[in-house]
């Protein structure tokens, strides 16, 4: 019984599915605290919207990547199961 | 169709609704093609893998004359140096085939019944990309100092009024805040690099061309770039930090020197990762949402991934930007630590 679960690849692609989805989470979580103190920063102070844009922009793309790793990480595992 | 609008409103979200979707579709979808026909059948997985790894022939459509067979240099002690096409690897049904005692195993050059290593400087597809990419980015900078020289006080002209903006825009933005009053130094090479590797990314986007800068080599080069660039450039002030960091009491030295001495390492290993991982994660994306088509088998689902696959690769032209970007920005930074003089803190 527990070999058999052991042993059984489609369960290897599931926990990549399952950590993919926990690293878009995370993301965007991250984004959206970005997005939200971004919005509130420009409100304060609209004629710095400019700035605040670009800087939101970089650190959105640093957080973007760590969803992307899930999504690396992901499909290796998925590629190396051999299903 | 008001979620989709919404989501195209918050690239963000609209992001992470594609991933998870294409995320759902890709990873599910080798269970089915396996049960659905067993010989010979369509593996998403390969054809990726196939797209966004190096390979010794550059493939860019069926046919007699679709593909483009590229040198293979290989050099070994019992054979010494040798050069033929990567041709000769495949017969006529595009079957692997042994050549001259040499056989392509797993994209990988062996000699036939021997461990010997092989040294491999074939001329791959990346290899090639790189090429174009250098002999490109030399035209085009070429000409734009040219046009510096000739209008020099005046407007400038032609391709020079494209790029005179974003070397202002580096230099003033990216290399002067975070290095400081040295950056004359650092600039012609900052500017390479951002320039290398915008143009990578943007020649890796279009349709059969190279992965380049999503290889893990090609990041790796760059960012050993930085890590020479930050030793040779490094203050007595910013190593002392490393090693002798000075106002911490001697038990916690133990602790602090080791993680700061990790940290050394840690700066280019990030940069060469980040940057692998955000143009192949791209790639593999576009890649997943045209696969769709061809798993459903139906010319709807090719209308709505043809819409997202366009949505992507302008998130993804966005991405190109913004990865060569930050890549210089933390190059510059890195050095900038680097030449910290310690006006203390």
């Amino acid at each position: 019984m527990l070999s058999t679960i052991l042993l059984d690849m489609s369960l290897a692609i599931m926990g990549a599915g399952i950590g993919a989805g926990l690293a878009a989470i995370g993301a965007g979580i991250g984004i959206g605290r970005i997005g939200g103190s971004a919005m509130e920063a420009i409100a304060r102070q609209p004629e710095a919207a400019g700035k605040i844009q670009t800087a939101m922009l970089i650190i959105a793309a640093l957080i973007e990547v760590i969803a992307l790793f899930g999504v690396v990480i992901a499909f290796l595992i998925s590629q190396n199961t051999g299903v | 169709m008001k979620v989709f609008l919404d989501a195209m409103k918050h690239p963000g979200i609209a992001a992470k609704i594609i991933f998870s979707v294409s995320l759902f579709f890709a990873f599910s979808a080798p269970s089915w093609a396996s049960s659905s026909d067993d010989g010979g059948g369509f593996n998403p997985g390969e054809l990726i893998m196939h797209h966004i790894t190096d390979d010794y022939s550059w493939h860019f459509f069926d046919g007699k004359y679709g593909t483009l067979y590229l040198p293979v240099i290989v050099y070994s002690k019992e054979r010494g140096l040798e050069v033929f096409s990567s041709h000769h690897f495949y017969d006529e049904h595009h079957n692997l085939v042994s050549y001259n005692g040499y056989v392509l195993e797993h994209k990988q050059i062996l000699l036939e019944g021997s461990d010997e290593k092989i040294y491999d400087f074939s001329i791959t597809k990346n290899v090639l990309t790189l090429f174009i990419l250098a002999a490109l980015l030399c035209w085009v900078f070429i000409s734009v100092a040219r046009g510096f020289r000739k209008n020099e006080g005046k407007a400038p002209s032609g391709i020079q009024s494209f790029f005179e903006p974003i070397i202002l825009y580096i230099r003033d933005e990216i290399v002067k805040p975070n290095i400081g009053p040295k950056y004359e130094r650092y600039l012609p090479y900052l500017l390479t690099l951002f320039f290398f590797v915008w143009f990578g990314n943007l020649m890796g986007l279009i349709p059969g061309a190279a992965n380049l800068t999503g290889n893990i080599a090609v990041t790796l080069v760059l960012a050993t770039g930085t890590f020479i660039l930050t030793s040779i450039s490094g203050t007595k002030n910013y190593w002392t930090h490393i090693f002798n960091t000075p106002g911490i009491p001697l038990p916690l030295k133990f602790i602090i020197v080791p993680v700061e001495i990790i940290g050394i390492f840690t700066k280019p290993i990030s940069l060469t990762i980040r940057l692998f991982v955000a143009i192949s994660a791209g790639h593999i994306v576009l890649l997943s949402l045209i696969i769709l088509t061809f798993i459903f088998h139906s010319w709807l689902v090719g209308i709505g991934s043809s819409l997202l696959v366009l949505f992507i690769v302008l998130i993804e032209l966005l991405v190109a930007t913004i990865q060569a970007y930050i890549f210089t920005m933390f190059t510059s930074l890195y050095i900038g630590m680097a030449l910290d003089e310690g006006d203390g803190h």
